[in-house]
């Protein structure tokens, strides 16, 4: 395999640049359900309250490949769901990038709401109100207020999220398993070690590096904002 | 027909009862009493951002809240111009942007209250173009007297207005506040603990202790 830009394999940028796409479509995905729920802790007193907070928290502890198989068994071929999608409309989850995609949400969830709550609980509730007042809707207040002054923190748990998908692999081996279309970052890591020789330890090492470097970047960003978002509380 | 009737009972999880009833007719009403006695519930209720478990609460002709038949008109159908005791601005918007968040929602309303006029009044056009952090407390009362108003209010609810200011800046804000009630002529509920100020402000004082009326009258004879 020729090397390409910065010492990397053309299929290891191919594999970088998969991580980064199916990143991004998780995170567009689930930002819109973190946002809500995020919302919805910050500010409601609801019964279930504890249950659902655990629920969310569940991947966070979980082993990656117990919530692989979970949504391998949920929406997997011999699933009723996944036999459903796919007699009705020709659709296969489990086993292409859309799994890959659902796992790395999946997983990453728990950041971003955790991070959305946060940033929400730091906003002083009566803004809200403050909106409602002066003729805002609940959701024109919402979203002029409440989402505006919660962004710093919002950003933070997106980019933290981001970099948790980056770096996926339990979940997405079991649920969408090793496929060209599935070869993201981490697994290609896994590929490049079972091969034997030391082209491709090299080859690995860097990509290694790479990932490192990725990782390190986006907490970097990550606590950036979460920092602006702390000053602005402050202010 | 009243002003304003109200007429409410909540219970709060710690224990304290408000049941408070009391009718106004006067342009300028003081709600006064201690801390804690329920003068900002009944703002919070009156402005719909708090039901009561039973009550009644009329404003001219429209009822707002009447539990007896679940009607309940949201916040933002109340049109209330609601002074917080903090200023409470949107940090995240210039000033300009903070006075005329109310009056972009209500334009239809909206030509009775020229925002040239109620930013003249108020001295407020050199800040328009500032954030909320950089101006002082009694700018902030201003801006946030001025919002209020440009919401085209039925009724002005001022709670505690002075009440985050030095004395210095009391007597200027009060100042703006007469202008502003003398101008606009916008019946308002003026909440304090602060008897003088009550007096200078209200003809009509409705006086409340541990969440009940005590007594309604002029405000000479009552403080």
């Amino acid at each position: 395999m020729s090397q390409t830009f910065l010492g990397l394999a053309a299929a290891d940028w191919q594999a970088l640049w998969l991580s980064v796409r199916i990143s991004a479509a998780a995170i567009a995905i689930s930002l819109p359900f973190g946002i809500a729920l995020g919302w919805l802790l910050a500010r409601k007193v609801f019964p279930g309250k504890a249950a659902v907070e655990t629920i969310v928290a569940l991947p966070l502890v979980l082993p990656p490949v117990v919530t692989g198989l979970l949504l391998l068994y949920a929406l997997g071929p011999r699933s009723a769901v996944g036999s459903a999608l796919e007699s009705t409309s020709g659709l296969q989850i489990a086993f292409t990038w859309k799994a890959a995609v659902l796992a790395v949400a999946v997983v990453g969830f728990p950041l971003l709401v955790r991070a959305i709550r946060v940033a929400f609980e730091g906003v002083d509730p009566r803004l809200y109100q403050v909106a409602r007042s002066l003729g805002a809707a609940r959701f024109d207040a919402f979203r002029s207020v409440s989402l505006p002054l919660a962004r710093h923190g919002v950003i933070a748990g997106v980019v933290l999220a981001f970099a948790r998908g980056l770096g996926e692999f339990g979940a997405t081996m079991m649920f969408a398993s090793i496929r060209p279309e599935t070869t993201t970052l981490a697994i290609q890591i896994y590929v490049l070690h079972n091969q034997p020789g030391d082209v491709s330890e090299a080859r690995m090492w860097r990509v290694v590096i790479a990932s490192v470097v990725l990782a390190f970047a986006s907490l970097v960003l990550s606590e950036y904002f979460a920092r602006r978002g702390r000053q602005h509380e402050l202010a | 027909m009243s002003l304003l009737e109200f007429r409410c009972r909540l219970r709060y999880p710690s224990g304290f009862l408000l049941d408070a009833a009391f009718k106004t007719d006067s342009q300028v009403t003081a709600l006064f009493g201690p801390s804690g006695s329920g003068k900002t519930t009944i703002l919070s209720m009156i402005a719909g951002l708090r039901k009561p478990e039973e009550g009644f609460i009329q404003i001219g002709e429209h009822v707002l809240d009447d539990t007896s038949t679940r009607l309940s008109v949201p916040p933002e159908g109340r049109h209330i111009g609601y002074v917080f005791q903090q200023h409470l601005l949107f940090p995240h918007l210039t000033i300009r942007d903070n006075l005329l968040y109310g009056w972009r929602r209500r334009r239809a309303a909206a030509n009775s209250v020229d925002p040239e006029r109620v930013i003249g009044v108020l001295d407020l056009a050199g800040l328009l173009d500032r954030q909320p952090a950089t101006l002082s407390g009694g700018q902030r009362q201003r801006v946030a007297l001025a919002r209020a108003l440009l919401c085209v209010p039925q009724l002005l609810l001022l709670d505690e207005p002075l009440s985050s200011l030095d004395d210095a800046l009391k007597d200027e804000v009060l100042t703006y506040i007469e202008q502003i009630l003398m101008e606009w002529r916008i019946p308002t509920l003026y909440v304090t603990h602060n008897a003088g100020e009550a007096r200078r402000m209200c003809k009509w004082v409705i006086r409340l202790d541990h969440g009940r009326v005590e007594a309604v009258g002029d405000t000479r004879l009552i403080l």
